[in-house]
């Protein structure tokens, strides 16, 4: 060789290198950060953008609303006199003449339309979860990323775990966030119209509403929702991992045509069971468990919500108490073992997929 | 333990190619082992065996460590770059430093900002907004913060300009390498590394056609520019390739000739890796 062939030689001279210390390292904490900086998109502004649009939407239809009563005004259908009279009706006067059982529909009439209201965050975290899922373990492998995470001390367990912690716990709980912001930007909105029409915003709404009560049973829906999630989770997980191309054909298309299959052939009736349960305990299951609220479908639920005739009941339906009654179901635990063991083979599988 | 690598009969086959067949070899600690290969002649497998990517056949001990086994210890150890352009498009400078010194008990945070500094490579900048040479420079700076004893570099430089190619192995060799590190390099460009390879293995059909160090491998081959009269008598020495220049001249390459005889035969060199590859090549593709 004609160049200077010893490297080692060069190396002379200096100092004998000590090893660094090893520190201390916070790998989960870092694995959800990277989740949430990939993902930000996804998790944070989503619901976010969701709750704007619907206050935004909100305030349009108020506004409207103005415009036509201020229409019926001047052509004579309706007074303003000082107080709000709505055909005859004085706001201010309504709550001090309602009963109680008025009353309390007042209050669920409030409170159901604070629920819709925080229901756009909550309908795209169904969305973002579900894709997110099915690229979580596909898209590294797809732009070669995989082989920068595999070249640093994480394991393969931690790394897919923390992808499933982040889609059912980091997304549910910043979607219950900005469904609870979009809560009160809604009381908000209301309160002003209430004050525009010289009515009491805190008699009228903030009083005989519970906004608390509807927060802290958003907040009790992020346990229901990670475990009720996971079998859907896993198996879409389970997909991105398996995949060598196209996760999304696979992942519906596998559930669905054995769903044809089993319905065609009466597979089921060997178990005594119809086509119908196969569908609603493992494709329904399998792939629509993401979308928030979807446990209310299940029949142990509906002691609550078959018996809504008025507001006030809904109110009594989305109680603490009440959603986290799924926790008492087989098919809740069933699916969430089940959505854990496909966790666990998206780990193993992880390990030797290739990124080719 | 003086050998980073241990290997003894690896074998994989994929599909119907076998990528390894039955290799052996050690890479002792404390050298830079350039792996040269044709393409498809095992060279990322053997990589991708060693740092369990991939599942084999055969005895391989990396740091003492079965990869298939206890790759989570072992990546405390080990670190590589495999290929350019495998950083997450997504990611910014601060964040890819935040997670590597988060996760990676190695990880050097203030040394990394230090190689970092007089680059383009600014903290909120995004990889799917840097050219391919800026990556690697962000990809080197990380991996170079690492403490570790054994650094696989997986045709690091592919489709970068000469700039960066220089500045990628001086840097290597100024800031990184020690007599503790060990650093195990593929790639095509053989020109451009020779000088700083302390040893050599060429990997032909999944085996170890060659493995030597560069100074052995000085010593066994010798160029000769035979002059035209000669050729018959340099013939008869069997040398392992002949190629012809302009103006009548043939170049022989020589494996273990007595150096005497040669120089009477012309005037004599020390081969360049690149012809030494193509002549223990000759006949891949065929």
């Amino acid at each position: 060789m004609n160049a200077p062939a010893n490297a080692m030689a060069m190396d002379e001279g200096r100092p004998r290198p000590t090893r660094a210390a090893p520190h201390a390292t916070h790998k989960f904490k870092l694995l959800l950060k990277r989740e949430f900086w990939e993902h930000k998109g996804g998790f944070l502004w989503a619901p976010i953008w969701a709750g704007a649009i619907s206050l935004a939407l909100t305030l349009m239809a108020l506004v409207v609303g103005e415009v036509a009563a201020r229409r019926a005004v001047a052509s004579g259908k309706m007074t303003i006199d000082g107080d709000v009279h709505i055909n005859g009706l004085d706001l201010n006067a309504l709550t001090s003449r309602l009963d109680a059982e008025a009353m309390r529909n007042l209050a669920g009439g409030i409170d159901v339309s604070m629920f819709m209201s925080s229901l756009w965050p909550m309908i795209v975290l169904g969305f973002v979860v579900f894709f997110y899922c099915l690229g979580s373990l596909y898209d590294e492998r797809k732009d070669r990323s995989v082989l920068f995470w595999k070249s640093l001390p994480v394991s393969d367990r931690d790394t897919v775990l923390s992808k499933a912690a982040s889609a059912l716990l980091v997304a549910p709980t910043l979607a219950v966030g900005a469904a609870i912001a979009t809560m009160f930007g809604f009381l908000l909105l209301i309160s002003l119209v209430a004050l525009l029409h010289h009515g009491n915003p805190f008699t009228l709404i903030w009083g005989p509403g519970s906004p608390l009560k509807v927060a802290i049973s958003l907040v009790a829906l992020i346990p229901v929702y990670a475990l009720w999630a996971l079998p859907t989770v896993g198996w879409l997980m389970l997909c991105s991992a398996w995949s060598k191309s196209k996760p999304f054909l696979w992942a519906i298309l596998l559930p669905v045509f054995s769903w044809i299959i089993v319905a065609w052939f009466g597979l089921m009736n060997v178990f005594h069971l119809d086509a119908g349960w196969f569908g609603r305990n493992i494709v329904a299951r399998g792939l629509l468990s993401i979308v928030p609220g979807s446990w209310y479908a299940n029949p142990a639920m509906h002691g609550g919500l078959d018996r809504i005739d008025n507001p006030g009941d809904f109110v009594n339906a989305i109680q603490v108490g009440k959603s986290w009654a799924i926790f008492g179901t087989v098919e809740l635990w069933v699916g969430a073992l089940v959505g854990a063991a496909m966790i666990y083979a998206a780990i193993r599988l992880r390990r030797w997929r290739d990124d080719n | 333990m003086n050998n980073v690598v241990t290997a003894r009969g690896l074998r994989k086959a994929y599909r119907n190619k076998l990528a390894l067949n039955g290799t052996d070899f050690d890479i002792p600690v404390g050298r830079i082992l350039g792996l040269i290969g044709p393409n498809g002649a095992g060279k990322t497998t053997a990589l991708k065996a060693i740092l369990g990517l991939i599942p084999f056949e055969g005895e391989l001990k990396v740091l003492g460590k079965d990869p298939r086994t206890q790759r989570d210890e072992l990546m405390n150890d080990v670190c590589f770059i495999a290929d350019v352009a495998v950083l997450p498009r997504w990611i910014r400078v601060k964040e890819a430093i935040e997670f590597v010194a988060g996760v990676h008990p190695r990880f050097d945070e203030a040394k990394c900002r230090r190689f970092l500094e007089g680059t383009q490579l600014k903290p909120e900048l995004r990889v799917r907004e840097m050219s391919k040479g800026m990556i690697v420079q962000l990809h080197l700076a990380l991996v170079m913060a690492i403490d570790a004893k054994l650094l696989v570099l997986d045709e690091p430089t592919l489709g970068l300009d000469i700039l960066y190619r220089k500045q990628f192995y001086q840097r290597l060799l100024e800031d990184y390498f020690d007599e503790e590190k060990t650093i195990l390099v593929t790639t095509h460009q053989v020109e451009e590394i020779e000088h700083i390879l302390t040893d050599v293995m060429f990997i032909r059909d999944g085996r170890i056609v060659l493995d030597a160090p560069m100074d052995e491998v000085g010593n066994r081959y010798t160029e000769v520019l035979v002059d035209a009269g000669k050729l018959d008598a340099a013939r008869g020495l069997k040398p392992i390739d002949e190629r012809a220049l302009p103006f009548g001249k043939t170049v022989m390459l020589f494996d273990g000739a007595d150096a005497g005889q040669l120089a009477q035969l012309g005037e004599t060199r020390t081969p360049g890796l690149a012809d030494l590859f193509v002549a223990t090549m000759k006949g891949t593709y065929a």
